[in-house]
């Protein structure tokens, strides 16, 4: 692997650390600038995950906790390619998803909504990416629900997705959302991304090339992951 | 002709308050993966001085953060990545790949490694750089994720030289751990404060 560095960091696609209308954002924002970092090998280092590390059924969340049945909810196939900013694929990366259940409810000691837990259904899966890039998932489409920061706020249905890319500095972690929600223009944490067209990139579009007939349908969601820097004149890096 | 593509980086968004079911599910109270990733940090029969690292994650109120998930990547004794791009002749340690991941306890708001110290890796031109870890961070009320290093209090010589550390100057206490023993083992603590007086420095990488 050429160890070359990575395009720097667009921010304005990203949401600021204080978003006030994100409430949890106040006390939790740094409030100096970032300091730029001229990268070394700390950063176009990190971890790398073999295929040996996931089980087969982890791509699978349907059937990855199901307990003598199956999870209730709608039958959903969540796929897309993972590229970098050349709009290569990203083969044999990591991708870790998370997610409430069909009625809102987390697996989780800290979750108290009222909605109940599904002994089916643990909501959290893995799966690597092929050779292409290409990734595909099965779940049931998680349900909204409610969250405090005002009075009447709710989450759109949304899965997290966690990536790594090759390097540390490709490190991301984000939400999928579901085409056609109608929570999605009223939600807090979506909306602390200020560019409407890097919002619209979260929205997974209904993809029934992808859906199973008389079964399951499907949503595509493709991951951008940042670009490595290319050129012969480069300053290289030591030790690499 | 290939056309020139430019695709721009996916938006982040907050881990939220239940990444735990997703990257650290046991802590979750949740059991449902075969292996666990960022378990193998450092095995017991990984070269080098056995240490722990520990500390908190502090909000603008100087409160513990009791749901931040942590992430921890680091060369070896020998400072050499276990990663490709890595191209140092300096050997590798079969027992131990760098990268693990932990959050903060529910009710302290602790959180520790148990690792070996890392060794100096060579830095831009040619410049050795202090042994330090590298640290990322994500929770509830942070829409992305942050980044910072530690370095080690008894490494002063090398600190001194050290390129990141000079760059931020009179801040690059808030980079620097201090050193205890608990039950015998060195420990390196290191309180992140996310604002405030204290405000430990944090990267654009």
């Amino acid at each position: 692997m050429t160890p070359y560095e990575f395009i720097q960091r667009d921010r304005d696609q990203h949401p600021p650390a204080l978003t006030p209308d994100y409430k949890s954002t106040v006390l939790r924002s740094p409030r100096r600038p970032l300091w730029s970092l001229d990268t070394s090998l700390s950063e176009v280092t990190g971890p790398r995950f073999g295929h040996d590390a996931l089980g087969p059924l982890d791509h699978d969340l349907i059937l990855n906790y199901a307990q003598g049945g199956e999870p209730i909810g709608e039958r959903t196939i969540v796929h897309g390619w993972v590229l970098d900013e050349h709009g290569r694929g990203l083969p044999h990366t990591l991708i870790e998803v998370w997610q409430a259940n069909a009625g809102g409810r987390y697996r989780h000691v800290n979750d108290t909504y009222l909605a109940p837990i599904d002994p089916n259904f643990g909501g959290c899966g893995r799966v690597m990416t092929d050779e292409d890039g290409h990734y595909t998932f099965r779940t049931v489409k998680p349900g909204a629900y409610p969250f405090r920061n005002r009075v009447n706020s709710w989450r759109p249905a949304h899965i997290h997705f966690s990536l790594f890319g090759s390097g540390l500095a490709q490190r991301l972690i984000t939400q999928m959302y579901f085409e056609g929600d109608p929570l999605i223009p009223h939600d807090q944490i979506l909306g602390t991304i200020p560019d409407p067209a890097a919002r619209s990139r979260l929205v997974a579009a209904l993809d029934f090339d992808f859906a199973v007939p008389l079964d399951s349908l499907a949503y595509r969601f493709d991951i951008v992951l940042r670009g490595r820097r290319q050129t012969v004149f480069e300053n290289k890096l030591q030790g690499a | 002709m290939k056309p020139f593509t430019r695709l721009r980086e996916t938006p982040s968004q907050t881990a939220g308050p239940y990444v735990h079911i997703g990257l650290i599910p046991a802590q979750a109270g949740l059991d449902i993966f075969g292996q666990s990733l960022g378990d193998r940090l450092a095995g017991p029969e990984a070269r080098g001085e056995r240490i722990r690292i520990e500390g908190r994650v502090l909000d603008g109120a100087g409160t513990p953060c009791t749901d931040v998930l942590i992430e921890l990547w680091q060369a070896n004794a020998a400072g050499k990545y276990d990663h490709p791009a890595d191209r140092q002749e300096r050997p590798l340690d079969p027992h131990l790949h760098g990268w693990g991941r932990t959050g903060t306890d529910f009710r302290t708001g602790v959180w520790a490694f148990e690792t070996v110290k890392p060794g100096s890796v060579t830095g831009r031109r040619g410049r050795p750089m202090a042994p330090h870890v590298s640290l990322y961070l994500a929770s509830r009320g942070m829409n992305i994720g942050l980044s910072t290093r530690m370095y080690f209090p008894d490494e002063a010589e090398a600190n001194a030289e050290d390129a990141v550390l000079n760059l931020v100057g009179p801040l690059r206490e808030t980079l620097i751990a201090r050193q205890e023993s608990r039950d015998g083992l060195p420990t390196y603590v290191f309180d992140i404060h996310l604002q405030g007086p204290q405000e430990t420095v944090f990267f654009d990488i």
